[in-house]
């Protein structure tokens, strides 16, 4: 069952772990109170006659303390595990790995995803490769509206903006098939907006690169504008060249996709 | 006529025109039963012109229910598409008419099912237990809640002629700008919210100003009952959240109509904007519904208990604290934007300092039962629901406000699942609460008690089947909003969600029999006695239903609890029964034809603004201006009650609850 509770990568580990402690933590208090409220309401049920009533009773310094500690002390608690974790699981923070981490550009588009390896100089479509424990430093972006990058098994989404860059560190701990989708709303072909990360070996991943850059055709402004047109297919899978700096120029020019879109409609 | 067109009805879509067809008929079928009943002349003065706080609150629950009938349906149609499309099958609603749906039914939830819910239970009680005879300005009132119709009537006509939004219920940019949503669903989205935005805006400073100057002698405020606390909390909400929400959508249409920039992808626009301002609204908006839901069960759980609440002044001051904090979470709505750890990390703190309050409102409803006599009445058991329904909600929520966390759950059907936990199980169950206690108040029968169990075993068991697979599939790695799914491994988790959302029907439908029931032997239920629960507030001392004027005399409070109170007083008899000596004329505004008036108007106008037909634009606000004009230059003609008559009246009042036995102390 891929999900998040399936991880595949530290990042992802790590967020399972802090669901599970919080829940933990919460479930303490939580599975009492659940307790309490059912056997109060069946103790006291006006029927019962051995039950003690006390009208006029309210107050209880007490009581009152315990009921304001409880829930300050939990919060207490998972407010200082939420603060280090917001930090050490912050998405903009590189992993340290052995390797030298690989850069990743990603772009949403209209409905689909494009993911750039600048250092590499190619790219590919609705699917990403990468080797195995090796740090990926995301950059990402939108050529279209608002989209969310999303991996549940390799953890940590971030929005894709339009005109902006996001950050997003994450690694795959295990060579395997994660699926990844975009998780937030951005019209008609949205559901299709899909992509598979497939995590190889090293070696396999020098020939998947090989292979890519011989084969596949070259991803230049125009290539790029059909690519961008609306829709959820794409020409092609892979590009085996890419125009350097492409990606700093569909950060400024998320205007020619879009008017693309606009045409198409 | 602008961009309006016969093309706009969509003929092509069956769905789409069977749901209009149903209901113009169904407004047609009442049209003429009450055309066939003569009832018009009764209609038109006693209810849409009436200016009573008591038939307003009446009619924006009405309202409710409605609405609540159509956002049902559109929850349905979602369930069983998804519970169909799995791996390659397609299901039945492509996705154009999917995400229109899927953005009606939580735009129609929130904005015209739990909204006018909460605001129809405030303006009902809150006067009643203030001991006061209407709210602070009684004709705004009703301008504020035909406001409210009217936007609601917009949504609903989008139905019809056109198309609504297809960007979700928040209608975020860039997605709902022009070059993205080039159609009118969003206008019918931006203009139905602006006018039901103020009618909400107009209504908050009404309760506000009423529960602030308009009390009874000797109600200060720490005798006040606790539903008008969190009524006050809620309403002070409303007053500072519904500007920003109108700002908000003033901005998204002026980029729509006018080509300026302040969300666009171009021309300097930024969406982050937005997502800041509709949440600087939307996170207090969340407990400007839950607060007064909150209300209920305080008044619920001490009166079925026979108790007084636990902790009063814990309560008012969780109530409080609850109301300022709301405004300092937003963030937390949008985690995964890459704010950075500082940011995340203060407004995860700072969303999970929320808990505490509203552990200690828990807790308190707990020693409240602790030591009571408990009577499993309808409202009692929908308050018990609540309590073991809502703590599990509060819980995935905090769980999510812990930023990693929120990294792997945010915008996943985890989340969907989580904010219908609280909201159905906070809000939907704390309205129904109300309806079931207040309901013999306003009509003076009770609600049939066995369909009422049905109704609420059906909601609570299928709340649990609906949305506790949600919460899996989420952990699965499902995101909201989607039409269809590859993989097939959800669709069991799918089936068994729709399964839920059927038993829900079911609960539907029970509450329908419920009423029905209910007034078909109304003459067999009939409360006389004006306090069918042995109730501790000042709404239990007056007659069911209450005279227009509420109280004949205004009551003297000298302690909480004031009814419950004068009742136990040994040696003298209860106030309610004893007729005061000092009667005097009153003063009962005059019924008006203002908000009516000018809800047609705000129809017209906004129907013609989505379709740009700009002459019946400048028709329907000139129409308007002129309504409020002509209002404000009437003479009063407030009639007036004569202290001969209110006393006849009041002392048969009296004679027939204490004939009817009363709720004398147990």
């Amino acid at each position: 069952m891929p999900g998040v509770l399936d991880p595949r990568g530290p990042i992802a580990a790590a967020e399972r772990l802090i669901l599970l402690d919080a829940t933990a933590i919460m479930l303490v208090v939580v599975v009492p109170v659940i307790v309490m409220t059912l056997a109060f309401a069946w103790w006291y049920r006006a029927a019962n006659r051995r039950a003690l009533y006390r009208p006029d009773w309210a107050y209880s310094g007490q009581i009152e303390l315990t009921v304001w500690a409880i829930p300050a002390m939990v919060v207490l608690l998972l407010g200082g595990v939420g603060w280090i974790a917001s930090h050490d699981l912050d998405p903009g923070r590189s992993l340290q790995a052995g390797a030298a981490p690989l850069r990743i550009d990603a772009v949403s588009l209209d409905w689909k995803w494009l993911f750039i390896y600048p250092d590499a100089g190619v790219a590919t479509v609705d699917e990403l490769v990468v080797p195995v424990g090796v740090p990926l430093r995301f950059e990402l972006t939108s050529a279209t509206v608002m989209n969310a990058f999303f991996v549940p098994q390799l953890g940590s989404q971030i929005y894709t903006m339009p005109g902006m860059t996001t950050h997003l560190n994450l690694l795959a701990a295990g060579t395997g098939d994660f699926p990844g989708l975009s998780s937030h709303f951005s019209g008609s072909g949205f559901s299709d907006m899909r992509f598979i990360v497939r995590s190889v070996s090293a070696p396999q991943y020098a020939a998947w690169l090989a292979r890519t850059r011989s084969a596949a055709p070259t991803l230049d402004r125009t290539s790029y504008a059909s690519l961008a047109r609306a829709g959820s297919r794409s020409p092609f899978s892979a590009y085996g060249q890419v125009t350097p700096m492409l990606f700093e120029q569909i950060i400024e020019w998320s205007a020619p996709a879009t008017a693309a879109r606009a045409q198409a409609r | 006529m602008g961009k309006l067109h016969w093309a706009a009805i969509p003929l092509d879509q069956p769905l789409a025109m069977a749901a209009s067809l149903t209901i113009i008929v169904g407004f047609l079928v009442l049209f003429a039963i009450v055309t066939w009943k003569g009832w018009w002349p009764t209609l038109w003065r006693e209810w849409l012109t009436s200016v009573d706080h008591k038939r307003i609150g009446v009619m924006y629950v009405l309202l409710a229910f409605v609405l609540l009938l159509r956002g049902f349906i559109d929850a349905l149609m979602m369930r069983s598409q998804l519970a169909i499309a799995a791996g390659a099958a397609p299901g039945y609603l492509p996705p154009e008419h999917y995400d229109q749906i899927f953005s009606a039914h939580g735009t129609i939830m929130i904005f015209f099912m739990a909204m006018p819910f909460m605001v129809g239970l405030m303006n009902f009680v809150v006067p009643l237990q203030l001991g006061v005879r209407d709210v602070a300005f009684p004709v705004l009132n009703s301008v504020s809640f035909w406001l409210t119709a009217s936007g609601a009537l917009l949504v609903n006509v989008s139905l019809v002629i056109g198309e609504f939004a297809r960007t979700g219920w928040l209608a975020y940019p860039p997605l709902s700008e022009l070059q993205f949503s080039p159609g009118v669903g969003v206008d019918y989205y931006l203009w139905a919210l602006q006018i039901a935005g103020v009618g909400t805006l107009l209504a908050g400073i009404n309760l506000v100003t009423t529960i602030l100057k308009v009390r009874a002698p000797g109600m200060s405020y720490m005798r006040m009952p606790v539903f008008c606390w969190t009524a006050l909390a809620s309403n002070m909400l409303i007053v500072a959240a519904f500007p920003i929400l109108t700002a908000t959508f003033a901005m998204l249409l002026l980029d729509r109509y006018v080509g300026m920039h302040f969300f666009t992808n171009d021309g300097g626009g930024n969406a982050m904007l937005y997502f800041n301002l509709i949440w600087a609204w939307g996170h207090p908006e969340v407990y400007i519904l839950i607060l007064p839901a909150f209300g209920v069960f305080s008044e619920v759980i001490a009166v079925f208990a026979g108790k007084r609440l636990f902790g009063y002044r814990s309560m008012v001051m969780a109530t409080l604290a609850i109301c300022v904090l709301s405004f300092m979470v937003w963030l937390h709505h949008f985690f995964t934007m890459g704010a950075g750890a500082d940011v995340n990390g203060f407004f995860g703190i700072m969303t999970m300092i929320i808990a505490v309050p509203t552990g200690v409102k828990i807790f308190s409803w707990l020693f409240t039962l602790y030591r009571g006599r408990i009577r499993f009445e309808v409202p009692l058991l929908w308050a018990i629901g609540f309590m073991v329904t809502f703590v599990i909600g509060g819980m995935t929520g905090v769980l999510m406000a812990v930023p990693p966390a929120d990294f792997v759950l945010h915008n996943s059907l985890f989340l969907v699942a989580h904010f219908h936990n609280v909201i159905i199980g906070g809000v939907l169950f704390g309205g129904m609460a109300g309806f079931n206690y207040w309901f013999p108040k306003a009509f003076g029968f009770t609600l049939d008690r066995r369909w009422g169990t049905v109704s609420f075993w059906c909601w609570l068991v299928g709340f649990y089947f609906a949305f506790m697979p949600l919460y899996a599939l989420g952990l699965l790695g499902m995101t909201r909003r989607m039409q269809h799914y590859a993989d097939a491994s959800w669709q069991p988790y799918l089936i068994v969600a729709e399964f839920g959302a059927l038993i829900i029907l079911c609960g539907i439908v029970a509450m329908i029999v419920q009423l029905v029931v209910s007034i078909r032997t109304r003459d067999r239920r009939r409360d006389l006695s004006g306090d069918p629960w042995n109730g501790r507030t000042l709404e239990w001392s007056t007659a069911s239903p209450p005279p227009t004027y509420n109280f004949a005399v205004l009551p003297v409070v000298e302690s909480l609890d004031a009814h419950w109170e004068s009742k136990h007083r040994a040696s003298q008899p209860p106030a309610a029964a004893r007729a005061p000596t000092d009667y005097a004329d009153i003063e009962i505004p005059a019924r008006s034809a203002n908000g009516f008036v000018t809800a047609v108007f705000a129809v017209l106008t906004g129907f013609a603004l989505v379709w740009h037909v700009w002459w019946v634009v400048i028709a329907g606000m000139t129409g308007a201006l002129l309504t409020l004009l002509a209002f404000g230059w009437t003479p009063r003609r407030d009639s007036i009650v004569a202290a001969g008559d209110l006393a006849s009246d009041d002392i048969a009042r009296r004679e027939m609850r204490a004939g009817a036995g009363g709720n004398t102390p147990a």
